[in-house]
Formats: structure tokens, sequence, C-alpha cells
């Protein structure tokens, strides 16, 4: 089993607030694991440490065996590591087509803009995007925007992929299309770490599920044992020896 | 009796749509829980009731009458009030302001005497510190601010979003004990909360909300185990 990404101790801190501590997991190729954990558990902030934009306090993280603690955005994205953001973040006014082919260009291959035409329209059929490849990016509506930040992220050629609330907004049947493209995406070897609240989508994807509260890790494992584990469910439902204190007053 | 009879309502935000119908009516003079993981529409049922979102489909009466389509302030004259998520007090004004500004509706304001002893007796911490600006006050006085300008409103029914969202659990402790005094009252409380263990030990009735819809309901205490609450937030 090759690990594509190993985050060892990782820490970070904005001023009083201690956003991650102590955060260790490993990752195996072709694995999807579902990031859960209640509002603010720090999980967007797990994934900007991961890809670059927050370099860590503590900790170090490992991506394809290198040490890139510390290494940039760009740099990671050059490597093969991809993201989209849960505030879609399309260049409105270029083109379905040219946000695509933005992704190739300055993605693993660094490629150049013919090449990245070609890998663009394969994208944009993949991801159901090839109708609107000459349409405005800002014209499409939510769930197309949804499609397009991911196309963007296909376009890389990554061989990690970290998708932030991709499914959030989306109806149940666009919901249905979106997990078939994610497991289409893996089984063409892409490894995924997913953000999700979507939680029945996200315990039936994913083949590992971590948990965050308050910037802890407090459960990994197999999507069954996790929703079992009683920290889990205190994080989620809360605390039942308060309830109970409440009862018995009352 | 219900007081509200909300039927089918599908709402959103934009093109989103977030509610795919819920159902529900709250009865007289009892607490009702409204529960289920993020994002699951609860708030947005809230705002939908109270008018400050549209309802697309769906009807919404309050005391026999359609209320659907009446706007936000009208609803607050009826008594049908709103303590928001995230308090939204106007923090450079002080406590008694702020519980000033929940009375500004005719009927509300011929009851301020009255209504203000009952905030008071309920916090006795916003009376000791009536004069100092909402912004300086911990979460937890804040929440209380919060209530207590809703209560200040009169409310013939009163809706709350996220009551310990954010807030150590002893004053969680605090304010839904304060909450179950205001239902002994015999005060009707709309809930939604995130500690779903907390609100249905408070709780006459709920619902579980999952994917926009009202899933599932009962007897709060008949849901504490239910396993079907846990597949609710953590969707196995």
């Amino acid at each position: 089993m090759t690990l594509i990404l190993q985050v060892e101790g990782v820490s970070k801190r904005f001023g009083g607030l201690q956003a991650l501590m102590q955060v260790t997991f490993d990752l195996a190729q072709g694995h999807i694991l579902g990031l859960i954990g209640p509002n603010g558990a720090g999980k967007t902030t797990l994934f900007n440490t991961i890809n670059g934009v927050f370099t860590p306090d503590e900790g170090r993280i490992r991506f394809l065996g290198r040490d890139v603690t510390g290494a940039k955005p760009y740099d990671m994205a050059r490597m093969g590591m991809a993201r989209t953001h849960q505030i879609v973040r399309p260049l409105n006014e270029l083109t379905v087509r040219e946000n695509v082919m933005a992704g190739a260009c300055f993605g693993h291959e660094n490629q150049g803009l013919r090449q990245a035409s070609i890998i663009a329209d394969e994208v944009m059929s993949f991801a159901g995007l090839a109708a609107r490849a000459n349409q405005l990016a800002g014209s499409l509506n939510v769930a197309q925007k949804k499609r397009l930040e991911m196309a963007r992220a296909l376009a890389a050629h990554p061989k990690l992929l970290l998708l932030d609330e991709v499914l959030a907004g989306l109806t149940p049947s666009e919901i249905d299309g979106m997990v078939k493209t994610i497991l289409e995406i893996r089984s063409q070897g892409v490894t995924i770490i997913m953000i999700e609240h979507v939680m029945k989508a996200i315990m039936n994807v994913s083949d590992r599920i971590f948990v965050l509260e308050y910037g802890m890790q407090i459960a990994e494992g197999k999507p069954e044992d996790v929703v079992r584990n009683p920290k889990v469910v205190e994080a989620y439902l809360g605390d039942p020896q308060m309830a109970k204190r409440l009862m018995e007053e009352g | 009796m219900s007081l509200l009879e909300v039927r089918d309502i599908e709402s959103g935000y934009g093109e989103v749509q977030i509610l795919w119908g819920a159902s529900l009516s709250p009865q007289d003079g009892k607490l009702t829980s409204m529960v289920g993981g993020n994002g699951v529409g609860k708030t947005t049922a809230l705002r939908t009731i109270m008018g400050l979102n549209r309802a697309w489909k769906g009807t919404i009466k309050f005391d026999g009458k359609d209320i659907t389509h009446t706007p936000a302030y009208t609803k607050a004259e009826l008594g049908i009030v709103l303590v928001p998520e995230g308090r939204q007090l106007f923090t450079d004004m002080t406590i008694y302001e702020n519980l000033e500004m929940g009375a500004t509706n005719k009927r509300a304001s011929s009851k301020f005497k009255e209504n203000i002893e009952r905030v008071y007796t309920m916090f006795p911490r916003l009376k000791e510190r009536a004069s100092q600006k909402a912004g300086t006050l911990s979460g937890g006085e804040q929440q209380m601010v919060a209530v207590g300008r809703g209560l200040m409103a009169d409310p013939r029914i009163l809706m709350i979003d996220e009551l310990s969202l954010g807030l150590a659990p002893v004053l969680s402790l605090q304010l839904f004990e304060s909450l179950r005094d205001l239902r002994k009252q015999g005060l009707t409380i709309l809930l939604v909360e995130q500690n779903v263990q907390m609100a249905l030990a408070v709780s006459d009735y709920a619902y579980v909300f999952a994917e926009g819809k009202t899933e599932m309901e009962g007897p709060a205490r008949e849901l504490m185990n239910n396993e079907h609450i846990r597949a609710a937030y953590l969707g196995l």
C-alpha cells in the first residue's frame, strides 16, 4: 500500500484560536477519505494547511514521500495536488473552456494552451459540461459551477484531489450524479479527500472517515465504525450526561 | 390545539432550494424542537415561518388564519417572534436598550413593565448589568439578552434558532433550564437546536429534519434513543 499523503502532528493557531491540534493521519493511494466534523471544527483549515495556503506551526506534511511542509499552493499544484473551494471560485469573465484550461496550464503537467484545450475538452465531457464549453462561467447555475470547480481541478491531472463541500446546495438528484462522478474519478486512480456535510453521501462514498472537533481528531476508521463511536455521536448529538441532568431536575 | 400549522413548505436562497417539504404543528403551551444535522433546513424553516424567506410552496397558518405571505413585521405584531441564530444584538447599545428594541410594536409596548420584570426575574444578571454595552458581554450573557429581547416582544410563540451554539456546557445547561421555566409558565416555544440530547431532554415533542424535509416526529423522550436520530445526523 503506497501512502500518498502523511500528516504528522500538524498544529495551526490563529491568535487565541487553536484551529488544529496535533492532527495525524496517513492516506493510501486510491482511497477516498471523508473529513467530517461540526461547524468550526477546522476541516477547511486542514485543507488549507495540506495544500500550502497556511504553513503549520508544528508538524510535517509529506506528499508522495517528499516533505512538503511550508511549500506554497502553486508548488503543491505542480506536484499533483488539486482542490475545489467551498464557495465556488470560477473566473466569471472567462468561458467554461477557458476556466478548465487554466487548471491544465497551472497544474501538475504545466501544459501549453494547445494541449490544455484538448485536456479541457476531455474533462468537460467527463464532467457533463461539454454543452456549456463556450458559455461564460458567470452564467452557470449552482450545480454547474460546482462541476466547473471540479473540472478545473481535474484538468490539472492531480494525484490527490481535495473536495470542499462539492455536494452542498445541490438537489438530491444532482447529489446522486456528483457522487457517481466522484467514484469515477477515484476509479481513474485519483486519491480523494472530501469535506462534506451531506452525511448519507459521504458515508457511502468514503473508504475511511476522519472526524475533527475543535481542531482535534476524535475518530478515524471505516464509516460503519465511526458512526457508532461514542465520541463522534457526542460531537454531533450532544452530551447524554448533561441531558440526563436536565431531565432529572425537570 | 396547534397554534401554528406549517404544511409542506418549500423555500431557499436565490436559486438554491433548501426546504423540500417541511410540515409541523407545534402545540399551544408546549416546547417543540426541530433537530437534525447541518444544512438540513431547520433555520430556513424558522426564517420562512417568520417571513424572512418567502415560502415557495406550502402554507403557514397561525391561530387558524393563513399567514403564508404575511410580511415579517406583521407577524411580529401578531406575536410570532424569532431569536435569530448568532444572537444579532445591537452591540453598541446597552442591555436595557437592546431589550427596549424588542418591545417596539403596540401590543408589546403596552406590556413593557410586566415583560421587563419577567426578563429580569429570569436573568437577574441582565438587571445588574442593564447599562452595560451588549458587545462587552460573554457569549452566554449575550444569548440571555437575545432571548430577553424576544420575550420583550410579548410572543405568543417564541422561536429560537440555536440556543446553545458556541456556549460552554454549564451556560448551555442554564439556558435550557430557563427555557423549561418559560414552558412551565405556558409559553409556546419552537426551538432549533444542534445539541439534540439537550433539546430532547427539555422538549415535549420533536421533529427530525433530514435533507430539507421533516422526516420523523414524536414525543421528545421517545425519540431520545431512536437509531434514526443518529442516522439523521451521521448518515448511517
